[in-house]
């Protein structure tokens, strides 16, 4: 096994300060006792966390953004689950067909995504409705809880359910009894990656959501579209920490490679 | 056994039935807008017309906005592929636990919201002017990252790097690592051992890394929209601009259906070129 050379560690370091780099700066400037963009070099303050607590379109916006991905991908992982049991159980004609049109909004750009939910929204008239950016972010978020629910049905040993079944138990014990809970790493993790792509998802949300419903990026994205305030930053601070908080969880339960890299391995 | 051979039908009808109704219709309903008429004062007209492609195609401006969106998609690419190439490879080179740290370091940010990593961009190059702080330190004279193409490729990379680094690392696990120590049995030296042996056998992870990011980069909308400003425009932000600013959505939906001919015609393209180079590799790999 060859080592890391000198060369390839100073390529490594300068890799992770090119990586941390505009994530540490947020969170710097987000402690400024400042009025304006700077760094904290003169103290620490916690004002602009407490002008994000006192503002109530950061705090709608985001309520609306944990009720949204909650609700979206609860809906997207209940429609991924069966489906994925479908494809990964089951040979029959149509099967490839399915699931290449169920992972394919994953190849289509969410600019063109949105400028068509924008359309098909304001055209039946629910437009900026909670439920309009539901259905929305849900045909966004399926595929990946699909994916993730695929991969952990495929590695299933169907032996293990025939077993169930000759010993008796009906098809839906099985499914109970056995199916799910050893599918349920893959269920936990896709719902878990569908909400945080829900929660994040910006260029599909600014087309459908209106001054009413505004989600968390879309608040924030219109706010640095106008100025750069340290209070953006301090929202961001807090993303960051609530994202590292759920990293860890994830890692923990799935692995963060085998959540990127998994795909529902199809043979 | 009839209710069994319809089973994976059942199963699948739900997803299928949202996705006729909330994708297949929308998606219908945007492409058939783009062959429609838009009026001034009286909004979009029936009818078929091929008058907003000829449009995009016969202004040198729309020209502008693809070339620069397809150039800066490119420049992102390569050096998506590079950096993070390398930085999979000595990530591969690690133990744990630094190897696990670092891995969620670089991962990690893909969790993050892009607005937040942009923010971060816009921070680095403008209010504070750190990054040409910095370059000053080294004697560079300052560059002008914010509303520039510079600044929007740096931005992206970032975003976009942890692609490459997770299909390339992807495919480092399968390499034997006896190959390896054959070549430097063999009197091979690091650089050769990475030239000859490790790159090569990297290859359809750096190249199905590539795709993903130059189709991601073809259509981002936040990075250029905040680092780009108003001025700069790539596709994904012209057609935002369409549909919210001057309400031409006729337009807007022809520079939507071009960018999704684009992305999709590069994405299977490459897949097929994959497909039957390295149809060994997928299948050996692929269990």
């Amino acid at each position: 096994m060859i080592r890391n050379d000198w060369l390839s560690l100073a390529f490594h370091a300068v890799f992770i300060a090119f990586i941390a780099a505009p994530l540490a700066i947020v969170c710097a400037v987000a402690f400024t006792p400042l009025g304006y963009i700077s760094l904290p070099t003169s103290g620490i303050s916690l004002r602009w966390f407490a002008a994000v607590a006192d503002n109530p379109r950061f705090i709608n916006a985001f309520w609306l953004s944990l009720a949204l991905g909650l609700v979206s991908s609860a809906v997207a992982t209940g429609l991924a689950v069966p489906a994925a049991l479908a494809i990964a159980r089951h040979r029959f004609p149509g099967r490839d067909a399915i699931s290449g049109f169920l992972l394919s909004p994953l190849m289509i750009p969410h600019i063109v995504l949105g400028v068509a939910f924008l359309r098909y929204f304001s055209q039946t008239g629910i437009n900026g409705t909670f439920a309009s950016l539901a259905a929305a972010h849900v045909i966004v978020i399926l595929p990946f809880a699909l994916r993730l629910v695929l991969a952990a049905a495929t590695g299933l040993d169907p032996a293990i359910e025939r077993a169930a079944v000759s010993l008796g138990a009906p098809s839906f014990t099985v499914f109970r009894r056995v199916t799910l809970p050893l599918i349920l790493p893959g269920i936990v993790s896709g719902w878990l990656l569908a909400f945080i792509t829900s929660f994040d998802e910006l260029t599909v949300s600014v087309f459908v959501s209106n001054p009413s419903t505004t989600t968390l990026p879309v608040r924030m994205f219109l706010q640095i579209q106008d100025t750069i305030d340290p209070m953006v930053a301090a929202v961001s601070a807090l993303l960051i920490a609530a994202t590292v908080v759920v990293m860890l969880l994830l890692d923990r339960l799935v692995g963060l490679e085998r959540l990127f890299v998994g795909k529902g391995r199809q043979r | 056994m009839r209710s069994r051979r319809l089973a994976p039908y059942w199963l699948s009808a739900p997803a299928l039935l949202v996705y006729a109704a909330f994708l297949v219709v929308p998606m219908g309903a945007i492409a058939l807008i783009s062959f429609q008429h838009f009026e001034f004062y009286g909004g979009i007209q029936p009818g078929f017309t091929l008058k907003n492609y000829a449009e995009v195609f016969g202004d040198g401006y729309y020209w502008e906005i693809f070339g620069r969106t397809f150039w800066i998609a490119l420049v992102v690419t390569a050096a998506c592929a590079i950096l993070g190439t390398f930085e999979a490879i000595v990530l591969n080179r690690m133990e744990n636990p630094w190897k696990g740290l670092f891995l969620m370091i670089v991962l990690g940010p893909l969790l993050i919201s892009v607005v937040v990593r942009t923010l971060g961009w816009a921070l680095l190059f403008g209010s504070t002017g750190l990054v040409n702080k910095g370059l000053a330190l080294l004697g560079i004279d300052p560059v002008q990252f914010m509303y520039a193409n510079i600044g929007v490729i740096v931005a992206l990379t970032h975003v976009l790097v942890p692609f490459v680094v997770i299909s390339v690392w992807a495919s480092l696990q399968r390499i034997d690592p006896a190959v390896e120590r054959a070549a430097v049995s063999l009197g091979a030296g690091r650089a050769a051992v990475l030239r000859r042996v490790i790159v090569p056998l990297a290859m359809p992870g750096i190249l199905s890394g590539s795709v993903i990011v130059f189709a991601l980069a073809a259509s981002a909308f936040a990075t250029p929209a905040i680092i780009g400003g108003r001025r700069l425009k790539v596709i994904a932000t012209a057609a935002y601009d369409e549909f919210l600013n001057t309400l031409n959505w006729p337009l807007g939906a022809s520079l939507a259906v071009l960018l999704l001919i684009v992305n999709i015609v590069v994405l299977q393209a490459s897949n097929r070129m994959m497909e039957r180079r390295y149809k060994a590799v997928f299948n050996e790999g692929g269990t």
